[in-house]
């Protein structure tokens, strides 16, 4: 199709039909804040952060669910569109719970960023009570609606990315509250557990358990791995303190996933942390399992493998290497195979 | 897969066929569901009604181990009503009179009688799929944990070449990979009959190859033992010493008492591994792994991408990385490995050594992995195989296969098929997911099965029942679900007490030794 052009901060800039103004704004570079805003789902307006001035329009229009027209003339960050979103972001502030001290997200959260770089520090409303109880039961995800600001980031990241649909939007006014169900608990509803929803939660509302008061963004290293579960081979940021990892999120433009997790990949992490991992080889005596250096267990192996190969033959061993371990463990086990023990009686659980 | 899952969003049409892809690959799934809530076609094929069917344009409920004929049928829909893909067929195929030879034998009406799904829901599957062009074909484990399973596989690509739908984007076979790095260990040769990058041991070529590389003479030119194979070969001595590096296969394999007898048959067992678990009581030495964020190095997913995996904390007490405890025993042997570290292993001998994946080293997968092949430094790896419908081998060639059944199926005695699978929550036998929380979203296994047969055997949902096979037998938890079709159970293999593998009937497909997990007899007796 062909392009048109609109004035954007007074520059002639050219757009694809079709494209909202938020998108035309990112693709000439140009920042716009948003809250609600979750990339690939559809916009539903519905914070007013990304409010831009339209010359002509008769109110502030939300960029991120506006389409762009020819010829539009558009400011993204005039005296009276600042002053909007500071009035938004101090309703918000205003509404329930944003006391960051112990907050997970402190330095990582939307709100927070926003209400600092528009200098809210003075609130002029009365705070609003939020009337809904924390769910603290299950030990995976916190669901904190005191500190929920209602944007639906969760529900679309839950309807549309995941296409899980398990929450939604719930009640009216001032009780409105995202749900799971009938606003059931998310361990007796059918949330699966994914936890995109935390992922997309730009505040404090949505909290991994597990590594609660473990790190903040500030205390860590994040680290890009690949997931130790199914062949899709998602990519994940280990969240990482002290040499421990404290959480895991998707990475977001990574393939194959593109930020997306499942249940195992998300919060099945800890298992290295174990108490029951094996910590030193051990040689079974009269039955029972004693405690051996590394010398005395390789040089038993060693001799033992080699008085069998001597005495039967090389094919009279045989390795099963492991589908969940490096390529290069696998590579080194059937070297091993091959060229010292001289025999091709090496496999894996492909075929299982 | 010949295809990729960045290739699903694009999708017109999906044909699904032996995959649990919301419980075992969900963030695949998700790619999927987007595309179908954007208006591609899906068509499931799946004896239940597992969380996809809510999904599907047509969902063909199949009876177990019925697959050949049910594609069969199909194809034989598209070749009498004229609708497969001549051109491709033609210029890109081989064979294609046999196969017109035997699917010819499987007439709607026949597929209709072996698969149980109606000869009308057949022919309309058969024009769905010629109407749209290309569809993705994937497959899971439905298709290959079968006495049949190769023949199974075979059908599959029969079918999407009839269609026309190889060798473009949004098309393909595509088989999920179970594990991380399944096909990671096939790359790598941990197979008895292929070197690294599938390169023959039989081929006197590869093997000099390899000798020069590893300094070595006389590689074994025979291939060896598959898994299966070896473990008889325990019970009956041929195998003597045997080294299972990160398997529990004392609940992974059919028939645990046979597979247990097997393991404690072994004159020397070594194992490796992070855990403790039912395989290594039969040790006479275990070896204390490093594990994944404990050591560098890579995986490689199922759409052939290599990624990197990084370590983030040094490995409990003793611990070591995996290719030391190899090359520590090839030193004991006189042999002294260079490579000291994964990515010294990668990029000085596996990418050296493995021609597909010649130009992926480590420099380049820092971000997003490559998908080989790669054959070199500047080549940008390859999203979808065989394009332009160029096959490996030339020409695709059409492999006619016969339906056959499973090798028990049930009778009076045995009166339900047990058909096996993984649950969303747990990841085979629970050694990792049973050590970070996730019993509390599944604490415990259940024998899935259908009101109509709980009702005749008097047995309510939650109740404790004996399911019994000529194997063994378990007591196990009763879940009626509409899920599952009568005459059918199904369970999973992530509890040790109620492993369906006590169960599970040690036969396998006769190339591939892959064995019937998804079919065997069992009956279920109120307790």
């Amino acid at each position: 199709m062909a392009m048109k052009t609109l004035t954007l901060n007074g520059s002639t800039v050219e757009f694809e039909p079709g494209q909202t103004i938020l998108e035309v704004a990112r693709a000439h570079g140009v920042h716009i804040p948003t809250l609600c805003y979750l990339d690939g789902c559809t916009a539903t307006g519905a914070c007013r952060i990304c409010v831009v001035e339209v010359k002509g329009a008769r109110s502030l229009v939300a960029s991120c669910s506006t389409p762009a027209e020819g010829g539009m003339d558009i400011c993204t960050d005039s005296e009276r569109v600042r002053q909007s979103r500071r009035l938004t972001i101090e309703l918000l502030l205003a509404s329930g719970n944003h006391n960051c001290i112990t907050c997970e997200m402190s330095g990582d959260c939307t709100l927070q960023d926003l209400a600092y770089s528009y200098g809210v520090d003075t609130i002029r409303f009365p705070n609003t009570p939020q009337p809904h109880a924390k769910e603290d039961m299950n030990p995976f995800i916190i669901r904190d609606f005191s500190r929920c600001i209602l944007c639906s980031r969760c529900v679309q990241s839950c309807q549309e990315v995941q296409v899980n649909r398990a929450i939604s939007n719930g009640y009216r006014g001032p009780t409105a509250k995202i749900i799971a169900g009938c606003d059931q608990r998310y361990d007796q509803s059918d949330c699966v557990f994914c936890g995109q929803c935390v992922q997309a939660c730009p505040v404090g509302a949505l909290i991994e358990k597990k590594g609660r008061f473990q790190g903040r963004a500030k205390d860590v290293d994040k680290v890009r791995t690949t997931c130790p579960y199914c062949g899709v081979g998602c990519q994940l940021w280990l969240h990482v303190k002290d040499g421990r990892i404290v959480k895991v999120t998707g990475v977001e433009d990574g393939a194959p996933n593109k930020g997306r997790l499942c249940v195992k990949g998300r919060f099945g992490y800890d298992f290295i942390y174990s108490d029951e991992r094996n910590k030193t080889p051990l040689i079974k005596e009269n039955g029972e399992f004693r405690e051996a250096s590394w010398e005395e267990a390789l040089d038993l192996v060693a001799n033992k493998f080699r008085e069998i190969i001597e005495k039967h033959g090389s094919d009279a061993v045989a390795g099963v290497s492991c589908a969940r371990s490096l390529n290069e463990d696998s590579y080194q086990m059937q070297k091993l195979f091959r060229a010292v023990f001289k025999t091709n009686n090496i496999d894996h659980c492909a075929r299982t | 897969m010949t295809n990729s899952f960045g290739e699903f969003g694009k999708a017109r049409m999906f044909f699904v066929i032996g995959s649990n892809m919301t419980e075992a690959h969900p963030v695949a799934a998700t790619f999927l569901k987007n595309a179908v809530m954007n208006g591609a076609k899906l068509i499931l094929v799946d004896p239940r009604k597992q969380p996809l069917a809510n999904f599907a344009d047509i969902h063909a409920q199949i009876k177990v181990g019925s697959d050949i004929a049910f594609l069969n049928g199909i194809m034989h829909v598209l070749i009498t009503e004229d609708l497969y893909d001549k051109e491709f067929v033609a210029s890109c195929t081989a064979g294609f009179e046999d196969l017109k030879k035997t699917v010819m034998a499987y007439p709607p009406e026949r597929a209709a009688e072996i698969s149980g799904v109606s000869a009308d829901m057949i022919r309309d599957i058969a024009r769905m799929l010629a109407s749209v062009k290309p569809a993705m074909l994937c497959y899971t484990l439905g298709i290959t944990e079968h006495t049949c399973g190769k023949n199974n596989v075979m059908s599959t690509a029969n079918l999407q070449m009839l269609l026309g739908n190889m060798g473009v984007e949004s098309g393909g076979v595509n088989p999920l990979r179970g594990q991380n790095n399944v096909q990671g260990a096939c790359d790598m040769g941990a197979l008895p009959n292929v070197f690294p990058g599938y390169q023959q041991v039989a081929n006197p070529d590869a093997r000099a190859k390899f000798e020069k590389a590893w300094g070595v003479k006389d590689l074994p030119a025979k291939p060896g033992l598959m898994i299966p194979q070896m473990m008889e070969g325990l019970a009956d001595g041929k195998v003597k010493a045997f080294w299972v590096f990160g398997e529990n296969l004392a609940n992974t394999e059919p028939d645990i008492a046979k597979v247990e007898h097997e393991l404690a048959s072994a004159e020397f067992l070594v194992c490796q591994d992070i855990f403790p678990t039912e395989t290594t009581r039969f040790a006479d030495v275990i070896f204390p792994s490093a594990g994944w964020s404990e050591d560098d190095g890579t995986f490689t997913n199922s759409e052939r991408r290599v990624s990197r995996v990084r370590k983030v904390s040094q490995p409990p007490a003793l611990a070591m990385p995996n290719w030391w405890i190899f090359k520590e025993i090839a030193r004991r042997f006189g042999h002294d490995w260079a490579s000291s570290s994964g990515e010294e292993l990668w990029d000085n001998e596996i990418s050296a050594l493995a021609p597909a994946l010649a130009g992926v080293k480590y420099g380049r997968i820092e971000q997003d992995g490559l998908q080989w092949p790669v054959p070199d430094d500047e080549h940008p790896g390859t999203a979808f195989l065989h394009k332009e419908g160029k096959f490996t081998c030339g020409l695709g060639v059409f492999t006619a296969v016969e339906w056959t059944p499973p090798a028990e199926v049930p009778d009076e005695e045995y009166p339900l098929v047990l058909s096996t699978g993984r649950r969303l929550y747990h990841y085979h036998t629970r050694t990792q997911t049973g050590r970070s929380g996730l019993d509390y979203l599944l604490p415990e296994e259940t024998a899935d099965m259908s009101s109509a047969d709980a009702e005749a055997l008097g047995i309510l949902s939650g109740e404790m029942v004996k399911v019994r096979s000529r194997r063994g037998e378990i007591t196990v938890k009763a879940k009626v679900t509409p899920q599952v079709p009568q005459g059918m159970v199904w369970m999973a293999f992530h509890f040790r007490d109620a492993c369906a593998n006590w169960l599970t009937n040690p036969v396998f497909d006769p190339a591939t030794q892959t064995a019937e997990y998804k079919a065997c007899a069992v009956r279920i007796e109120k307790i």
